[in-house]
């Protein structure tokens, strides 16, 4: 028990083992059996050979021979390596782009008050809750009167509509915590805005900056109903895309590959998640909390 | 420096202006027009490859009496009120439970959230095959337990199908309330238990009159997010079942890709998409005046 958790913890203390044990670790276990047991799954579909994938006898929780063929079907057989430099190409320049226009606008909204700025914050904020779903069609004409149709330049200029709202919101929220007294002291010493966006504002905001841009980059990378609407050759498919419509091929579903196809789309954002759990998080209540 | 380059740099509302630009620019091209194309194209019979005609409201009073669409609706609803409800009672159960004082702490809230930050479509490609109506692990372990004789066809009949979507997406969508609520949760000061308890309340009534009260206004806020993205999923649909068995699983979203992109209908699809939104504004109105009432919880007025 580290010291610095039990201050939000109530009353939990005087519960006996035994009741805490029935009470939360059981529980708890339970939820986390479910929530990960999908991906063990796909785990291990992704290394198990044909025939034990179709055979209803043994154990299907554990594999006998490990095969590495579904792997090699998908690097060699398919076009997924370009799906995930695709995808990666278009993630990283779409957040950097987002990031770089949402600085500047959070920038002018909270901190330059130009007139009108409440009601751009708004506008914002509503632009925030505009779900693609109900973009999509009329987005995906202009797409194509731009001429940007099944191209990867149609994604990086889409997918800011939802990164740009998100990301100016929550600096906006960071940018507030930083005392104007800070910048005055600048201003007096001569300053003018940009530099006191730079060299002030920009370097105590990181964290902040982190958890925009790690946000941005996995609603990018988990991004499907533009890149399914917007992009039809094979070769400008995103992963999870190229997965879901290349993949499945007629009645035989190769379920090895696609497992492997779905795990290795999953591996990369789990494993920058895994390194800035901490940003995300607070990305994450930022976004909810006002 | 020039006199003028000094004067924008100083005047707030040009340089507002210029920063505001990128942001701007971006936003009114590929969001504010495309919202108000939709409006417009779902007045129209513009089909692709073909401009439309201004044709009023024919394509709502079409789709008013179209039974595809009409089931469409109850489906999107049955399954945004199911899924809601579910995951607002499980997060909050999760949060709870991650709330108490426990031993890798850290360690079970950072993988709690992956089912929410992995690509939806890839996991619902992991409940397709866990679904399987030959190979379901589901089945097989049932089966193996005794519970039941032959395989349940989980995507293959329409309450099967129904609710084995449902359920991926309560999977998906658990982890975002509990987490957010947890959040909510580490903001109630400990000093509150300790009176409570000292007056002797019980866990229930330290519950329901301190937590729930306390944690309201986020429930609002978490919920509304998660309802809309409920209500406008397409992901998980598309890749389980494409709407089917016999359209039982069709959202709105999925029948307006199928009705404008499958089969070229653009002005009808854009029509059903747009009438998601009067939904949409009535859980944000109803969240915002949920939320309204309960200023003084955050330190603002009593009003």
């Amino acid at each position: 028990m580290s010291k610095d958790n039990q201050d939000n913890v109530g009353m939990s203390y005087l519960d006996s083992n035994a009741t805490k044990l029935f009470k939360t670790y059981f529980p708890l276990v339970a939820f986390l059996f479910v929530l990960l047991f999908p991906f063990y799954w796909m785990g291990i579909t992704a290394f198990k050979p044909d025939n034990e994938l179709l055979s209803r006898d043994g154990n299907p929780f554990w594999i006998i021979n490990p095969t590495l063929a579904h792997v090699e079907k998908l690097l060699f057989k398919t076009a997924y390596p370009q799906w995930m430099w695709n995808t990666v190409l278009v993630s990283v320049t779409a957040t950097f782009f987002s990031l770089f226009a949402s600085v500047l606008a959070a920038y002018a909204i909270e901190r330059l008050r130009f007139k009108g700025a409440k009601n751009t914050g708004l506008a914002i904020f509503l632009a925030y809750l505009v779900p693609p779903s109900i973009l999509f069609i009329p987005l995906a004409s202009v797409v194509f009167q731009l001429g940007l149709f099944d191209t990867r330049l149609a994604l990086i200029l889409t997918y800011p509509t939802f990164l740009i709202p998100f990301c100016t919101w929550l600096l906006m929220g960071y940018f507030r915590t930083i005392p104007f007294e800070l910048e005055e002291c600048a201003m007096i010493d001569g300053a003018n805005r940009w530099e006191i966006l730079i060299k002030i504002i920009l370097p105590l905001s990181v964290p902040g900056l982190i958890s925009a841009g790690i946000f941005a980059f996995t609603l990018s990378w988990n991004e499907f109903i533009y890149a399914l609407t917007f992009i039809s050759s094979s070769e400008f498919k995103t992963v999870p895309v190229g997965v879901v419509t290349e993949l499945v091929e007629g009645d035989v579903y190769h379920w090895g590959a696609l497992m492997a196809g779905a795990l290795f789309g999953s591996l990369p954002v789990a494993f920058i998640y895994s390194f800035f759990v901490e940003y995300y998080v607070s990305g994450m209540t930022g976004s909810v909390k006002e | 420096m020039t006199p003028l380059l000094e004067r924008v740099q100083n005047s707030r509302n040009v340089l507002g202006l210029i920063f505001m630009m990128p942001a701007a620019l971006l936003l009114l091209l590929f969001l504010t027009y495309p919202l108000g194309l939709g409006v417009w194209l779902g007045f129209t019979d513009t089909k692709i490859g073909r401009a439309g005609q201004w044709i009023g409201f024919e394509n709502y009073i079409f789709l008013m009496g179209d039974s595809v669409t009409q089931l469409a609706l109850f489906n999107t609803m049955f399954y945004t009120t199911v899924a809601s409800v579910l995951k607002f009672f499980l997060g909050l159960w999760l949060a709870l439970l991650l709330n108490k004082n426990l031993r890798f702490k850290s360690f079970f809230r950072a993988v709690i959230l992956l089912p929410y930050i992995v690509p939806t479509a890839l996991s619902a490609i992991a409940f397709w095959w866990i679904f399987d109506s030959q190979f379901s692990i589901i089945s097989w372990a049932l089966v193996k337990m005794g519970w039941i004789d032959t395989y349940i066809d989980f995507l293959g009949s329409p309450w099967n199908a129904r609710f084995a979507t449902l359920s991926a997406n309560v999977w998906r969508g658990v982890p975002f309330v509990a987490i957010t609520l947890l959040a909510g949760l580490q903001t109630i000061s400990p000093s509150y238990y300790e009176a409570s308890a000292i007056d002797g309340a019980t866990p229930w009534q330290q519950f329901w009159h301190v937590t729930l009260p306390l944690l309201t206004p986020i429930i609002a806020v978490t919920m509304t997010f998660s309802v809309l993205f409920t209500f406008t999923d397409f992901q998980l649909i598309y890749v389980l079942t494409r709407g089917g068995p016999l359209n039982a699983t069709h959202l709105m979203a999925t029948l307006s890709f199928q009705r404008a992109i499958s089969g070229g209908a653009l002005g009808e699809g854009a029509a059903i998409a747009i009438a998601m939104v009067p939904f949409l504004l009535a859980a944000i109105l109803f969240s915002y005046f949920g939320l309204q009432r309960r200023t003084w919880q955050q330190g603002g007025s009593d009003k």
